[in-house]
């Protein structure tokens, strides 16, 4: 079995803001990270897919097909955007979610797995994990069996 | 306890099937299907699982698996045309999945004893791009 592990990348804005808290509790628990202009990253996403190797081909994901689906569901709506704005997920109209990274991670492979089927349509490849990064010193990591 | 050594080789290689046709091969492999070949620097991290010996505080002496891995890896791999110089992969295309696998069953034999077993072979195309193998059955067909 193998895990062919692919890193994207995408630059964007967010501010850590909880509706359900006050001004001060915001400041405090968020820190810098709670300034109301917003401030951004470059974002490094792992995407960890996992299968047996294809016979015929060698390789046990076609990489094209999972660049397509990353690029459609990550990199494109989320590059050079305002998360906080411009993401539904932690933009307004409904319930929000503060696009931490934790969030953003489990939004990510959401994403990811709700579109699967579509581009691998067979038991194998499964996506495995995704790792996102803020920053080259945190990372934070999702299983795909988290979540629904 | 996992232990970690990193290793680099330089090499080319061209991902294709000489039984498909060239537009089959560019509808799979893409670019990597150039006839001409093209290269990586590879980059090569293979782990043990063990206990450290009591008497030595080590799992596996580093300079010893450092050797292991010159000799098993980056000689025969590094500055070389993995298609014409490398063995499997006349017969098999030299994908990233391939070549960990090729290295896991060059360095199986070498690794595993009572103390400690080859655990992950990684095998780093790009910084962009990298496959772990564990070892279990690897063909699918």
């Amino acid at each position: 079995m193998f895990r062919v592990t692919r890193r994207y990348g995408f630059a964007a804005s967010h501010r850590l803001h909880s509706s359900e808290l006050s001004e001060d509790d915001n400041r405090r628990l968020y820190g810098k990270c709670n300034n109301p202009y917003g401030h951004g990253h470059n974002y490094v996403v792992e995407v960890s897919v996992r299968g047996p190797r294809d016979g015929a081909t060698g390789r046990a994901v076609d990489i094209g097909i999972l660049d397509e689906l990353v690029r459609r569901e990550v990199v494109l709506p989320f590059d050079h955007r305002n998360l906080n704005r411009e993401v539904a997920a932690f933009a307004g109209g409904g319930p929000v979610l503060v696009p931490t990274s934790e969030n953003l991670g489990l939004e990510i492979c959401r994403r990811l797995k709700r579109n699967w089927k579509q581009v691998f349509p067979g038991e194998w490849p499964k996506l495995e994990k995704i790792r996102i990064g803020e920053t080259a010193r945190n990372i934070f990591e999702v299983g795909a069996d988290e979540i629904d | 306890m996992v232990i970690t050594r990193k290793v680099e080789f330089s090499a080319s290689h061209v991902c294709r099937d000489p039984n498909l046709s060239d537009e089959e091969n560019q509808r799979i492999y893409g670019m990597a299907a150039n006839p001409h070949g093209h290269g990586h620097n590879y980059v090569v991290e293979v782990s043990l699982m063990g206990d450290p010996d009591p008497l030595t505080g080590m799992v596996l002496d580093l300079k010893e698996l450092k050797a292991i891995l010159k000799r098993e890896i980056v000689e025969p791999y590094d500055h070389r045309f993995l298609n014409y110089e490398v063995p499997p992969f006349d017969r098999e295309v030299p994908t990233t999945e391939n070549i960990a696998l090729d290295i896991w069953r060059r360095l199986e034999p070498r690794l595993s004893d009572g103390r400690h077993k080859l655990h992950a072979v990684r095998v780093y195309e790009t910084p962009d791009l990298y496959v772990d193998y564990f070892g279990e059955p690897a063909c699918s067909a």
